[in-house]
């Protein structure tokens, strides 16, 4: 009987790594399971041209590939348990999938405040279409919008607001918008940009309720200050969408544990051949940088993470010759990301959040820039707004050392 | 033969699609994205690569 893939997660995680178990030969049926209604899009545009114009799924929707054209997507309906010993998932609405490989492509959902007073309406998030279409609606000229989280998402989110002419103030447990990827110099930079485009900030902050009683009027800080607000992003983190694991032997305190094969490993330390983690999830080692497992959430892991299972899964299943050597191999996808916020390009590569020494090494701090970060003298990533083609000569230098 | 489609209102130049094809993709000295619009069929792998790592999601094969 030919065998069955079971992929939990209709993103972009799930979509690669559905279109490398093809590319890879499988042929068997490939079920993917998502809890949004949705097929797989590009979420970078949520921050961004989604908040600022009427852009619909078609726009920012994957194109699928005719390698996937029969590829079954099971949509609106999430897992809600596994059996690792039978192979079935189980959805929320009760229907069972078998498999002989399982992908966990389930991801993240943001967190959000506690707040006493949270149900007032107003607040939002931006991690699915939904939400980037409901938080358009509210970001209108002259509106009043606290932005809470100071990373990347949240910094977009204040950027594309201000340009749709609504007041922005960002509050952050964070001393710098930016600071734990990209250091203290340039986070403090990229603040001076940020309120040269009249974005406030509250830094040090966090966020104790908001005011008001049929709907929102302010924001009360955790000093008492009351930021007059109907608008509330919420950017802060993210939860992993693991609740579906819970009754499995997997190694689910940090996203899910795997190895270099990206194969979901236990509370025992042993690997399962059978299930494999893509994405925001998946906590592997990276030889680039050392031996820690760490789960990276970048936009381009997803898909690295995707093309390796595909490859790796697909021997597995037909039984290859060459699938314990194929497991063996190290994986070493370097860490992307880009940011854009006003006309500032912004892009990453490497883990320059761990470096203990960072250095202009080109432009100037005020003006386009490369920023090279280091652990213990040996470069560990790089960041730089424009300058494309200098950024890229340490983006190879990174992929040598 | 395929042919490759760049949205150059999308396309923010970033320059992931170099990596995976430099011969198809370039960056100019201003650094702008230059490419070729067409390719042998064997290239397809490489094209789709490009395709997939752009953050912008710009490019295309016509089909």
């Amino acid at each position: 009987m030919s065998k069955s893939v079971v992929i939990v997660g209709a993103s972009m995680g799930g979509l690669r790594a559905a279109e490398a178990l093809r590319n890879n030969g499988f042929e068997g049926q490939i079920t993917v399971i998502g809890e949004e209604i949705h097929a797989p899009y590009n979420r970078p545009p949520l921050s961004k041209e989604v908040l600022a114009k009427e852009v619909t799924h078609d726009a920012v929707a994957f194109k699928l590939r005719t390698q996937v054209e029969d590829v079954i997507w099971h949509l609106g309906d999430p897992a809600t348990s596994v059996d690792l010993e039978t192979q079935v998932v189980k959805t929320n609405s009760g229907k069972t999938f078998e498999y002989d490989g399982l992908v966990i492509a389930s991801g993240l959902r943001p967190r959000v405040l506690n707040l006493p007073n949270g149900k007032l309406p107003g607040r939002h998030t931006v991690r699915t279409l939904d939400d980037a279409i409901g938080l358009r609606a509210d970001l209108v000229p002259g509106a009043k919008v606290v932005v809470a989280g100071a990373g990347f998402i949240g910094c977009e989110v204040a950027a594309t607001a201000r340009g749709l002419g609504c007041e922005v103030t960002n509050v952050a447990i964070d001393s710098f918008p930016m600071i734990r990827p990209l250091g203290e110099t340039l986070a403090a930079e990229l603040q001076r940009r940020h309120e040269s485009h009249g974005v406030h900030f509250r830094l040090g902050h966090g966020i104790r309720d908001l005011a008001g009683t049929d709907s929102f009027t302010g924001v009360i800080l955790d000093d008492g200050e009351l930021l007059e607000a109907t608008v509330l992003v919420e950017a802060i983190s993210s939860h992993c969408n693991i609740e579906w694991l819970a009754n499995t032997n997997l190694d689910i305190s940090n996203g899910v544990l795997t190895d270099s094969a990206l194969r979901a490993i236990t509370t025992d330390g042993d690997p399962v051949n059978a299930v494999y983690v893509v994405g925001d999830l998946a906590r592997f080692a990276n030889p680039l940088f050392d031996d820690e497992p760490r789960r990276i959430e970048h936009w381009n892991i997803p898909t690295e993470t995707g093309k390796r299972v595909g490859a790796v899964l697909s021997a597995y299943l037909s039984q290859a010759d060459n699938f314990a050597e194929l497991a063996a191999l190290p994986f070493t996808p370097l860490p992307t990301f880009w940011s854009d916020q006003y006309d500032m390009k912004i892009q990453g590569f490497g883990m320059p959040g761990l470096a203990n020494r960072y250095e202009l090494v080109a432009g100037e701090l005020t003006d386009e820039l490369v920023m090279a970060y280091f652990r213990n003298d040996i470069l560990i990533g790089v960041v730089g707004i424009g300058m494309t083609a200098e950024v890229m000569k340490y983006r190879k230098q990174l992929l040598s050392t | 033969m395929i042919t490759i489609d760049v949205d150059m209102d999308k396309c923010q130049h970033y320059g992931q699609c170099v990596f995976e094809a430099p011969d198809i993709f370039k960056l100019n000295d201003n650094d702008k994205l230059e490419f070729v619009a067409t390719a042998d069929d064997i290239r397809r792998g490489d094209v789709e690569s490009a395709v997939d790592v752009c953050p912008m999601q710009a490019i295309s094969i016509v089909e």
